[in-house]
């Protein structure tokens, strides 16, 4: 799975992007970030507060319980702030 | 038509263009934003834009797309810039062009407000007290949703 993270939460993690293999009891956005939120204190710190975060699964806005498999592209960012 | 780009346009060029052969266009409406000097009480001396290369683009037409599905438009064009922007730079552009102007202004008026909340940008705001996060604007969701309730 490829992770992609943008402006404040790409900030706290520490990195932009990353491929990972996910354990076998990931398999929608939910869990996926509990397991990520274990990881490191920054990570604990970026996804503290879920209505702060968005996620998108191959690039389309998605909710916590799309089901996420590891073809997926995935992206954690802050709400879309663009014009 | 849809363009990410770090350069800046021309807006006389890009609407002489959307005119230029096309004799059903009666009106053009447009639409510039540009990087303000003042946010929330600071003074900006930089924004830095942030985007998702690829969901940007597909977010922008789809965005493109629902403002032609809505109004009866002849063509439709916007321009959104990334990288680093100092104050009195250009933005945004939205250009729409109708047989009547009521559709190209109403047209316009839904592409800014739809970006402003569904196209994958992020602003990073240099001041004198450092740099940091644009925050998302609850008038700017209100605004974007005021669209999704008359459709």
């Amino acid at each position: 799975m490829k992770l992609l993270y943008f402006a404040w939460v790409r900030n706290k993690v520490g990195i932009a992007e990353e491929n990972i293999t996910l354990p076998d009891h990931v398999g929608d956005i939910a869990a996926l970030l509990s397991w990520l939120r274990e990881r490191n204190d920054g990570f604990a710190d970026a996804l503290s507060d879920m209505t702060a975060i968005r996620f998108a699964v191959n690039q389309e806005i998605a909710a916590l319980d799309q089901p996420v498999t590891d073809d997926d592209e995935i992206a954690l960012f802050p709400p879309m702030t663009g014009g | 038509m849809i363009r990410v780009q770090a350069q800046d346009f021309d807006v006389g060029a890009e609407i002489d263009a959307m005119a230029a052969g096309n004799t059903h266009i009666g009106g053009i409406a447009s639409f510039v934003g540009y990087v303000r000097d003042l946010n929330d009480g600071n003074t900006v001396s930089a924004i830095t834009l942030e985007h998702y290369p690829g969901m940007t683009e597909r977010r922008l037409n789809e965005i493109e797309q629902e403002a032609q599905r809505r109004w009866l438009l002849e063509d439709a064009l916007i321009i959104h810039r990334y990288g680093r922007l100092e104050p009195g730079d250009r933005i945004v552009l939205v250009v729409t062009a109708s047989a009547h102007r009521q559709a190209a202004f109403n047209a316009t008026m839904f592409l800014m407000d739809w970006l402003k909340t569904e196209a994958p940008f992020w602003k990073l705001e240099a001041t004198g007290d450092g740099e940091h996060w644009v925050e998302a604007r609850e008038a700017d969701d209100i605004a974007a949703d005021k669209w999704k309730q008359k459709n």
